[in-house]
């Protein structure tokens, strides 16, 4: 899907098919997750913790996705269930875009030997089994929302710094750079007017792809029974599903299709961004930026 | 070679000795005192003060890591006592079972995905291609523990095709034969669960990586000389495409850890799941923690392997 387009001579630098399918469906269905967050108090009125209705309603015009077994409206559930997932997953990947642009930044920029410091400290993060730390953290610090936001933003950021240094490395050499610094551009500005730009498409891409990681990761946690108490969410309606497997599917099928539609809409949405430069109005060239390796793109490093 | 591989072991003991300072931290930090949880809320100043020097934790903080590393050097990963006996042993007591999950899905994820990756590869943006690639996608935002319930509802409760839960039935009792037979009949809907859930990378990586290196000028090469196109795929373009694919593998080891304890949580597996949640509710922290520091050894240890595995696969690599 991010295969550069072949130059043909019919080639125009803007024209509909520029923004792929995976763009327009990935930004579709992240909308509406978004939009679910936001307005999911309003849209689905009402405490979900409270009964609604009989126990166990299988989907029907009153419950359009059933109760459970308090007969709690799982509709309303799963609307409002989504805040969560969209609180863990966007501060997660903001953190993690801020921290990856930081170190790889300054690590490409600057180089030798303060390179190699974070560039071994990157390792480590990137080691860290994220799934197993977040529950030590949980196991140790209480399952609040804010500590599992902390350990997946501070374990988060690595694959964004390798792809921001190498982005930095290819910039540095270029003329415009060599230019600005000719021209006596001190560092930090000629990182940040200069350098930063032309790396943002990639790691913007990779800080998405965190998104669709946190909320599976908090979902993971969440349905081992680790999540917020607190807070209703995807992962926490599993749990309380798998009890009831046999008895009432639907506990099962909608939150965990939520979750399916959030991760493919964000990640649809970080492979049309890698392929996608928007008005650089360069055409393809300005596609060949550094482009990240794919092997990279779909690794849960858990 | 030699040398390569000694420096390449030496560069992970940095790595492992961070890895045992955050997993020391991290006990060190957690609030609560450890010297209540060991002699009870009601002791007084004096009895604290002596049994805080018994178990050492009058010294700095310092010597202390030195010394738990000193432990861990040893084997002793600290003693559960909720189940009465070192974590270490409780941990490797429980990993066959989660192996016994693990590794067959790892070989049918990988058969799978490289078969996939090819059938994608040999002609890019083809329907097939636009299959694999939605079908990894989809892989991959499925929560491995989801698809668990679902393949339970449809095979296990409405088709009765397999055992619900468990590793093997208690009231048939079978050995020898029938007992590999019970056992594989429980393994059917974890293993493919998990399967699923290793593949979306696998095929994906093995897709990308196939496309770039059919590109490539000696494959171009093979072609012009007359090869037939299986012998071009299979001698030549796929043994270089197996390297992104070896590296994927080596870097999911945490991430199909953590899909097989939340399989076997949907399929109560009496393996690492099972023992990882019940410390996780009793807050037996010498389990939990092992069990961090276990994997994130392993990570650093199949990071290490497919360093090596490069070298073995690539010829052209050659770490002098």
């Amino acid at each position: 899907m991010a295969e550069p387009r072949p130059a043909g001579r019919g080639w125009v630098p803007w024209r509909p098919r520029a923004v792929s399918p995976s763009l327009l469906v990935g930004g579709a269905l992240t909308g509406g997750f978004v939009l679910l967050a936001l307005l999911g108090a309003a849209l689905a009125p009402g405490d979900p913790f409270a009964a609604a209705g009989v126990p166990f309603a299988p989907p029907g015009p009153a419950h359009p996705f059933g109760t459970d077994d308090l007969g709690r409206d799982l509709l309303r559930a799963v609307v409002q269930g989504a805040r969560v997932s969209l609180i863990v997953g966007a501060t997660v990947a903001v953190a993690s875009l801020a921290f990856g642009l930081l170190v790889g930044g300054v690590a490409g920029y600057v180089g030798g030997t303060v390179d190699d410091l974070l560039m071994r400290f990157t390792e480590l993060v990137l080691v860290l089994p994220r799934f197993f730390l977040a529950l030590v953290v949980v196991a140790l610090f209480g399952a609040d929302i804010i500590h599992l936001i902390a350990v997946l933003a501070l374990t988060s950021w690595g694959i964004i710094a390798r792809v921001a240094r190498a982005g930095v490395l290819a910039a540095r050499e270029q003329e415009y750079v060599l230019a600005a610094r000719a021209l006596g551009g001190a560092g930090p500005r000629v990182l940040l007017r200069h350098v930063l730009p032309n790396v943002l498409a990639p790691v913007v891409a990779y800080a998405a792809l965190q998104v669709g990681n946190a909320v599976l990761l908090e979902a993971s946690l969440s349905f081992l029974g680790f999540g917020d108490p607190n807070l209703v969410s995807w992962g926490y309606l599993l749990n309380n599903a798998q009890a009831f497997v046999r008895r009432a599917w639907w506990l099962s099928l909608f939150p965990g299709a939520a979750i399916v539609l959030a991760v493919v809409g964000v990640n649809l949405l970080a492979d049309g961004l890698r392929g996608w430069h928007p008005g650089n109005g360069r055409g393809p060239a300005g596609r060949r930026g550094p482009t990240p390796q794919r092997s990279g793109v779909t690794q849960r490093t858990s | 070679m030699l040398a390569f591989v000694a420096r390449r072991l030496a560069q992970a003991v940095p790595l492992l000795l961070a890895v045992a300072v955050l997993t020391f931290l991290l006990i060190e930090l957690a609030p609560g005192d450890p010297i209540v949880a060991l002699a009870g809320e009601d002791g007084d100043a004096a009895y604290y003060a002596m049994m805080r020097e018994r178990f050492g934790l009058d010294r700095p903080l310092g010597e202390r890591f030195v010394v738990y590393v000193g432990r861990l050097l040893r084997g002793d990963l600290g003693f559960s006592y909720r189940l009465q006996q070192p974590a270490a042993t409780a941990v490797l007591g429980r990993l066959p079972a989660t192996l016994l999950l693990i590794g067959p899905a790892l070989l049918l994820s990988t058969a799978l995905g490289l078969a996939l990756g090819v059938l994608a590869a040999r002609r890019p943006h083809s329907l097939g291609d636009t299959a694999v690639s939605t079908a990894s996608l989809l892989g991959h935002a499925v929560p491995v523990f989801w698809l668990a319930q679902l393949l339970l509802l449809v095979f296990a409760y409405r088709l009765e095709a397999f055992p619900v839960q468990g590793m093997r039935d208690v009231r048939l009792d079978a050995q020898g034969l029938a007992g590999a037979w019970d056992v594989a009949r429980h393994m059917a809907l974890p293993v493919t669960a998990l399967t699923v859930q290793f593949l979306a990378p696998i095929a994906r990586v093995a897709r990308a990586s196939l496309i770039d290196v059919l590109g490539q000028d000696y494959v171009r090469t093979a072609v012009a000389k007359g090869l037939p196109g299986r012998a071009v795929l299979g001698k030549h373009a796929l043994r270089n495409a197996l390297l992104p694919v070896v590296t994927v593998i080596g870097a999911q080891v945490g991430f199909m850890f953590s899909g097989a304890v939340l399989t076997e949580t949907v399929f109560a597996w009496p393996g690492l799941g099972r023992l990882l949640l019940s410390a996780m509710l009793a807050r037996d922290l010498a389990i939990v923690s092992s069990m961090f520091l276990l994997l994130t050894v392993a990570v650093v240890l199949s990071t290490l392997l497919v360093d090596l595995l490069y070298a073995a696969l690539d010829p052209r690599i050659r770490y002098g």
